[in-house]
């Protein structure tokens, strides 16, 4: 015995028509994985905010697994291209905060793909106990880790305006993003 | 303060055995705003559902959360208890701890604690929601069936008997699928043209059918009830009113092509009907090689059609109509056998199982003759089953029907030649209705089995040589034969992956569409009003199609005679006090349902078009979108409580 391992928590946004379904077929089919991701059901990938990965990590998570249909099998015709296109922006976001960009992950996961889930899942949840526990000041997050959070958008990603001490993180060549990374 | 209750369910083992649902119970009870908390063998029951329905009205409750399966299985099931007991259903919320956890996880304390948290966001979340009331909308009484083979014929004659009008589309210049290549069908040896034509000429005459043949859907807009389809009339180059099917046309072209529907055996000309029992019964002209299509020369056709019907000038058309509901049936296509060792493409008399079904038809390329390239008899014949079937190189799945059908050629090349017939299988598998009795009849006939997958064809001394692993023997074996028939897997289509996408139908694994409940919704699809039939869906016999077609007539019947439809409750709304009118969201709603008010300077949602995705919502940079049962403030309660556990 080593003393307790860490285990950290994954926080899944789920779509309704694939990914959510493709957990309930790992469930079905007896799949087994890490007990360490928590789904939250969303109609669409598309509906995911930025504000909501954020508010994920300000509240704890780990790591972030936004899981959709497949590109061109969306239930809503389009709603995971557009999730497609903000996550760059949302990346960099986060490249900001220094979360280290194996904390959040983007899959497309069928209905059919239950076994992939488990995998997907498996790995994540590998390399995020690698990394350890997210070392988030907890203080900057306060008008997000705290209390009822009723406007979303803007602010959420004031910081990033205000420059994080510390974020680090930027990979090559990207420039800081100043400005709301909610803009599909 | 908000009146909780929070049912923890068993289902038997399933939830308790790798979850301690006292614990979750006691967890839950212990939580802000809950007034009761309670575990239950099998909440679904009507007695579970009784407790949630006492408990409301006997303890106030104004917000329930049940702790069981996914809701995609039973939240309407919730909803309805909910709604009897004078609770409005939205005021639910469901924490999915069996597919999501003790399904999926085998630690109890792992699976316990992740429990706790799913309810936990339940809870909180549950605490916002709000009463919805769910829309109605009319039904356009007319349906859609895409595919003429046998499951869409079915579909299209049972709903059009019952007084709907039906739009049968087909791809192919005539109905009948498959099916109209048979020869004989297993394991009666009905004769399939037989069985099959009076069905055909039925549709053609009925008068609440709409035959659209030589076309194809290309867009399908709207909703359950409302559905708005976009057909493709494909130029036939052949005026449909006035030609009469005379035939002149066809005995006068000079050119040839191979024939598609004799599976390339024989010749064809470029004006022609794909065969002779065709509905319609009118031709049609290869654009891609018709000489006068293609160089301006020729027109022969023209020139001798009695009626004037030929008209090189013809365009696709594009029709749109309006439906209620959709059946798609659109079938299957076979694996290409050139892809393996079984010498395919390489001698020629290596033929499909589809081939052989054409050159033993009397209306085929040799007249019903089995007989070799060289126009001799075949003295032995070798079928192969498990073509590309059960076989990870390509396809994992067994195709059902091979062998049966392999059986029945079997039976057929022994009737017609009394030739030695040997039949390399991996296992027999006769499943359905006297299919074990027929697979008796034809082994008492003298056909040959080898228990052994034919692994390779190559030839010998001008024959050909199957070589097998005879798995009874345990040995090695070869065996000369002149004629090889290949039982090939059935696969999806090849444009499966475009169908799928322009009627919102996902597909499994194999690529075949994939039905909404593997046993309990075989013909509904992630899209509502949009139902699969026949081998569409995976493989099939005639009698499964036939069935899955009835069924799906019944699944459109429900709908059309209903006249109404639910519509979900779940749409997006705009705060207009707080929209800025950047219209932001404007392009990316992909059905239009937002428009810029230009007098007050806001956007605005048009119910009837919003599905509630909530994209739109995503990315309102204000905050001014949202949409109802996922509003953010929901679903960021929801993300703080599963994370506080």
């Amino acid at each position: 015995m080593t003393g307790e391992e860490f285990e950290p928590k994954i926080l899944g946004f789920f779509c309704n028509w694939c990914s959510y379904a493709g957990a309930d077929l790992a469930g079905v089919s007896r799949l087994k994985y890490p007990a360490n991701l928590r789904i939250v059901r969303v109609m669409c990938s598309g509906r995911v905010e930025p504000t909501m990965v954020l508010k994920a990590f300000a509240c704890g998570a780990d790591g972030v697994l936004v899981a959709g249909c497949h590109p061109g099998d969306c239930h809503y015709q389009q709603g995971n291209y557009k999730t497609l296109r903000r996550v760059p922006l949302l990346e960099r976001a986060l490249a900001q905060f220094g979360i280290h960009p194996a904390r959040f992950r983007l899959a497309w996961i069928s209905a059919s793909e239950g076994q992939k889930l488990a995998q997907v899942v498996s790995e994540m949840v590998e390399q995020v106990r690698a990394l350890g526990p997210l070392p988030l000041p907890r203080s900057r997050f306060a008008e997000l880790g705290g209390g009822e959070v009723t406007t979303p958008g803007g602010e959420a990603v004031s910081p990033v305006s205000a420059g994080l001490p510390g974020g680090g993180a930027l990979r090559q060549g990207e420039e800081p993003v100043t400005g709301g990374a909610s803009r599909g | 303060m908000a009146r909780i209750g929070v049912y923890v369910c068993h289902c038997g083992t399933n939830i308790a055995g790798t979850v301690d649902v006292a614990a979750v119970r006691d967890f839950a009870a212990a939580l802000p705003g809950v007034v009761v908390a309670r575990d239950y063998q099998y909440m679904c029951s009507d007695p579970g559902q009784d407790l949630i329905r006492k408990d409301i009205a006997e303890m106030g409750l104004d917000r329930v959360v049940v702790a069981s399966c996914s809701p995609r299985m039973h939240e309407p099931t919730f909803r309805r208890a909910l709604e009897s007991a004078g609770l409005n259903g939205y005021l639910l919320e469901m924490a999915n701890i069996r597919e999501h956890v003790s399904w999926v996880t085998t630690d109890v304390a792992a699976a316990t604690r992740k429990a706790k948290a799913l309810v936990a966001g339940a809870v909180r979340r549950v605490v916002l929601h709000e009463p919805l009331q769910e829309r109605y909308a009319d039904v356009t009484p007319q349906a859609l069936v895409v595919g003429g083979g046998i499951a869409g014929i079915e579909a299209a004659l049972k709903i059009a008997d019952a007084g709907f009008r039906v739009h049968l589309v087909e791809k192919e210049p005539s109905i009948g699928g498959q099916m109209a290549k048979l020869d004989k069908t297993f394991p009666t040896l009905d004769c399939s043209a037989c069985i099959l034509t009076p069905k055909m000429v039925a549709v053609a005459q009925h008068p609440n059918i709409v035959l659209h043949t030589y076309s194809e859907v290309e867009r399908v807009e709207g909703f359950v009830g409302n559905f708005r389809v976009t057909i493709r009339h494909k130029a036939r180059f052949v005026d449909m009113q006035k030609c009469t099917g005379c035939g002149t046309c066809w005995s006068k072209c000079p050119y040839t092509a191979p024939n598609e529907f004799d599976e390339g055996l024989g010749k064809r000309k470029l004006i022609y009907i794909p065969f002779p029992q065709a509905v319609p019964n009118k031709p049609v002209i290869d654009r891609d090689r018709c000489v006068k299509l293609q160089s301006g020369k020729c027109g022969a056709c023209q020139k001798l059609c009695p009626t004037g019907a030929i008209d090189f000038n013809q365009q696709d058309e594009l029709v749109e109509e309006n439906v209620g509901a959709i059946v798609v049936a659109t079938g299957y296509s076979l694996f290409d056998p050139s892809r393996g060792p079984w010498g395919y493409g390489r001698y020629p008399n290596v033929l499909t199982a589809l081939q052989f079904e054409r050159m033993v038809n009397a209306s085929g390329p040799t007249g019903g003759h089995v007989q070799l390239q060289d126009g001799s008899t075949p003295r032995a014949v070798a079928i192969l089953h498990c073509i590309g079937s059960r076989d990870t190189n390509y396809h994992e799945y067994c195709s059902n029907v091979c062998c049966m059908y392999s059986l029945k050629l079997a039976h057929l090349v022994k009737e017609k030649t009394g030739a030695e017939v040997y039949n390399f299988y991996i296992d027999i598998r006769a499943f359905g209705k006297a299919y074990e009795e027929f697979y008796n009849r034809v082994q008492s006939e003298g056909v040959y089995f080898i228990r052994g997958k034919g692994a390779e064809v190559g030839s010998r001394d001008g024959r050909l040589l199957v070589r097998c692993e005879d798995t009874l023997l345990g040995k090695y074996r070869e065996i000369p034969v002149d004629m090889v028939i290949l039982s090939p897997a059935m696969e999806p289509r090849p444009d499966a992956a475009r169908v799928s996408q322009v009627f919102g139908i996902q597909r499994s694994a194999d690529g075949f569409f994939l039905e909404a409940h593997a046993k309990l919704e075989p013909l509904k699809t992630a899209t509502d009003g949009v139902f699969i039939a026949g081998a569409c869906q995976g493989p099939k016999d005639i009698p499964y199609s036939v069935a899955q077609g009835a069924g799906a007539a019944a699944e459109v019947l429900r709908l059309l005679s209903a006249g109404r439809v639910t519509i979900s409750p779940v749409v997006a709304q705009v705060a207009e006090e707080v929209c800025s009118g950047c219209r932001a969201c404007l392009p990316i709603c992909p059905y239009r349902a937002l428009t810029y008010d230009e007098g007050m300077k806001v956007v605005r949602v048009n119910e009837a078009l919003c599905k509630g995705c909530g994209t739109c919502a995503a990315a309102c940079p204000s905050g001014a979108l949202s949409v109802s049962h996922f509003r953010t403030p929901q679903v960021l309660a929801q993300i703080e409580e599963v994370l506080a556990v």
